[in-house]
């Protein structure tokens, strides 16, 4: 058989298995498809970036435990369940699709008082983070220092005066 | 005859300008009692629940305001066992805020809480300058007027928080050191304060301070259990721009339980307004009762010389 008959016929099969799947609303991200880990760094600065060993987590953690509806198996929380009660696919389940690098910000803190929209205290980015993934390392008694996930960098070693910017002599203390 | 009728005329007028005066001022004090703050002022929630004690606001307030190099590195957490004079850190001259470890029973983890200056709505601080250094912005921040400021230190009795701290290494030039909600480089155009922007864990919510109290209560209603069902600051002192949500007791996480719930302001308005009146109309009325009440013993004395020169 000739390589490109194989593969339409492979693309027929998929097309069939996706039209006789699609109704029963078994379309979940298969967590064998997520990346085997994930560099995360749109927002390192003070700390590098986070490499994110996605398929031991994967073993560890629900997907909505992270992704909570946006990969197909509905969410955890039932206050989410309320809208986001189908379990279609998201477009994106990358973090920084819903949660703004910059929650403080005027456009967000205007979105505050849209009375359409449910997600009123809707972490930021950096708390999304940080929050799910301390949040279960407390749970589970995984590491929760901060650089046991990402190491300090030399910005980082200024803003909190250490490493290399320790205060020297002791620092100056109170004057009283 | 007539000498004697204005005389008596003019204490009628002075008695008749303290009660007008009174009440006015009494019209006036009452008024200012029931402001509920700027309608637009913006605020934070601090959630005890999320804070890990990182110390990252503390690092970054420290850069922003330009404050002097610490005396430990900011990732030194055996800071939480300092303790000076029985109690545990507080804000000084070199830190507008600090962070400290509550162990609190039932909890099998401590509990954190930064402190830093609340921004009162009617801040205590500002009613008791006598040379106005205090200005509460409509953003919400407390700033203070060093160029004014006398160095009395009455702001630092004041304070129900004790937050006002004063620069005893520049006595001569006396200046008030105290969180200002990043006042000039920040909250002027609207965006957050440096410490809520370093905070990985989101414990520091910033917003406008009535979207702030909703969110607290919100917070509340979704897990029930979580929090003790009250805002810390929604009410004490008179509202404040920061308000802190917790897991446990708010007296066991060094908040005072004892802060009334109305300004400062309503405690002292009283005596303040009578100070201005007590100033400029006792003196013309006692002087008016001194001269009436010796009146008839001057009268006395002169028909005395005239009988004796007659």
């Amino acid at each position: 058989m000739q390589p490109g008959k194989k593969m339409l016929q492979a693309a027929w099969a998929l097309a069939l298995g996706v039209m006789l799947l699609a109704p029963a609303g078994v379309l979940a991200m298969d967590a064998d498809d997520a990346p085997e880990s994930v560099e995360i760094d749109s927002l390192s600065k003070f700390y590098g970036p986070v490499e994110f060993d996605h398929a031991t987590h994967v073993s560890l953690a629900e997907c909505a435990d992270c992704h909570h509806h946006t990969t197909g198996t509905g969410p955890a929380s039932t206050n989410c369940a309320r809208c986001h009660d189908g379990v279609e696919e998201g477009d994106s389940v990358s973090c920084s699709d819903c949660h703004a690098a910059e929650p403080f910000g005027q456009e967000n803190l205007e979105e505050m008082e849209n009375p359409e929209i449910f997600h009123f205290d809707k972490p930021g980015l950096k708390g999304a983070y940080h929050l799910n993934c301390v949040g279960c390392h407390q749970e589970l008694d995984g590491p929760t220092g901060c650089q046991d996930c990402h190491t300090m960098t030399e910005a980082g070693e200024e803003l909190f005066n250490t490493g290399k910017h320790a205060p020297a002599g002791g620092g100056k203390k109170s004057g009283h | 005859m007539n000498k004697q009728l204005s005389r008596r005329g003019f204490i009628k007028g002075g008695l008749a300008g303290t009660v007008a005066v009174t009440v006015l001022k009494n019209k006036e004090t009452q008024a200012s009692g029931s402001f509920d703050g700027y309608p637009d002022t913006m605020g934070v929630i601090v959630d005890l629940s999320r804070c890990v004690g990182c110390r990252s606001c503390e690092a970054a307030c420290n850069k922003e305001q330009g404050l002097p190099e610490p005396a430990e590195p900011f990732d030194d957490f055996s800071v939480f066992d300092q303790l000076k004079h029985g109690q545990k850190r507080r804000t000084d001259e070199t830190r507008f805020t600090v962070v400290n470890r509550y162990e609190v029973s039932g909890f099998d983890h401590p509990l954190f809480r930064k402190k830093q200056c609340f921004h009162c709505n009617e801040p205590a601080c500002l009613t008791s300058c006598f040379v106005n250094a205090y200005t509460k912005t409509p953003e919400g921040a407390v700033i203070y007027n060093q160029k004014v400021c006398v160095g009395c230190r009455t702001c630092m009795i004041a304070c129900p928080f004790y937050i006002p701290t004063f620069k005893y290494s520049s006595a001569f030039k006396p200046s008030i050191m105290k969180c200002i909600f990043c006042y000039d480089t920040r909250l002027k155009e609207g965006k957050a304060p440096a410490c809520v922007d370093a905070c990985p864990q989101e414990a520091l919510t910033f917003g406008k301070r009535g979207d702030m109290l909703e969110v607290a209560k919100q917070r509340i209603r979704m897990e029930p259990g979580k929090y003790v069902d009250h805002v810390y600051g929604e009410h004490e002192a008179g509202g404040t721009s920061w308000m802190y949500l917790s897991p446990a007791p708010f007296d066991q996480v060094g908040l005072s339980t004892n802060v009334p719930k109305e300004p400062v302001l309503n405690y002292v308005k009283g005596f303040l307004a009578i100070v201005p009146m007590v100033l400029t109309i006792w003196p013309a009325l006692f002087a008016g009762f001194h001269l009436l009440s010796t009146r008839k013993d001057r009268i006395k004395q002169l028909q005395n010389d005239e009988n004796q020169e007659g």
